[in-house]
């Protein structure tokens, strides 16, 4: 089976904020059993307020969730040309505005920064902007990722 | 909180880490994180596309790896950063109906960098797995008091 090429020309695209995350507070303590988190920030409100936080912490991967559900968008894309079982993960950060908390309404805005050729396959590089919309309709931010993937040409 | 600033050295070691991973660990973080690509759950599609079996999911290590600084700093809120590259995979094998890991991962930190103005310690993480780095440039940015 030869896959296909991945579509130069995704560098530049943008993909807007699709559906709202709401962040609920047992999805935080699914993910956090899920990373074997232990801090009781993660689940307990009484040990997360007296830290300052509103309400339970999000681990600090837990965007990861928003960002591959926006990256999805594109790798979904019938024009991106990705075959997602040839997808590696290569790089990945976390950049945090200001904590997630339970109880949040997240937006994410994909932006493709990066698309590099390598052997048979490509190197991608997504960012998502992750945002919360205040009361006065302005955009809060939350959370920049950056993903790296290598879609992997046939051999590699 | 109460890490400062001044009381940190660049090289000081802020701990050790084991984490024991399963086949059914994968299943956990798949549904959890919404990330259902076969190669971390299913032998035979893995080596299908060319993999030496199921693979952990990089973000499941990535995950788990900082749960070290998130403990040391007090407050999982106060890493305002961090960032990796996966450079080798780690191998699961199926150990179901035993009470063996299918992985084991070791992790370790030391302070990497103090910032005076902006009040963080960058915590450079050691994360390996059979002998070899499985995270390169794993970096997580602490907010100190």
């Amino acid at each position: 089976m030869t896959s296909n090429p991945v579509n130069p020309n995704l560098q530049g695209r943008s993909y807007p904020a699709a559906e709202v995350y709401d962040v609920g507070r047992e999805k935080i303590r699914e993910f956090a059993r899920a990373v074997k988190a232990t801090h009781p920030a993660h689940f307990d409100i009484d040990a997360a307020r007296a830290l300052g936080h509103s309400d339970l912490v999000a681990p600090p991967t837990f965007a990861i969730i928003v960002a591959q559900r926006a990256d999805a968008q594109l790798i979904e894309d019938p024009d991106s040309g990705i075959d997602f079982s040839r997808v590696v993960h290569a790089e990945q950060r976390f950049t945090h505005h200001r904590p997630i908390v339970a109880g949040d309404q997240l937006h994410a805005e994909l932006h493709v920064d990066g698309v590099r050729a390598m052997g048979g396959g490509a190197m991608i590089t997504t960012r998502a902007e992750i945002f919360a919309v205040r009361e006065d309709n302005q955009r809060e931010s939350v959370a920049t990722t950056t993903s790296s993937i290598l879609v992997r040409g046939e051999g590699q | 909180m109460s890490l400062k600033l001044e009381e940190l050295t660049v090289g000081q070691e802020i701990g050790t880490a084991t984490i024991e991973v399963t086949r059914q660990d994968l299943v956990k973080y798949a549904g959890a994180s919404g990330d259902f690509n076969p190669i971390h759950w299913n032998e035979s599609f893995a080596t299908s596309v060319e993999l030496p079996g199921v693979i952990a999911h990089g973000m499941f290590t990535m995950g788990s790896a900082v749960q070290l600084v998130s403990d040391w700093a007090g407050d999982p809120a106060a890493v305002v950063d961090y960032q990796t590259r996966f450079t080798k995979p780690v191998l699961v094998t199926d150990t179901t109906g035993t009470s063996e890991p299918g992985a084991v991962i070791e992790v370790g930190g030391v302070v990497g960098a103090l910032d005076a103005e902006a009040r963080t310690a960058r915590i450079d993480l050691t994360v390996t797995f059979a002998g070899q780095k499985v995270l390169m440039k794993s970096q997580a940015v602490v907010k100190l008091a």
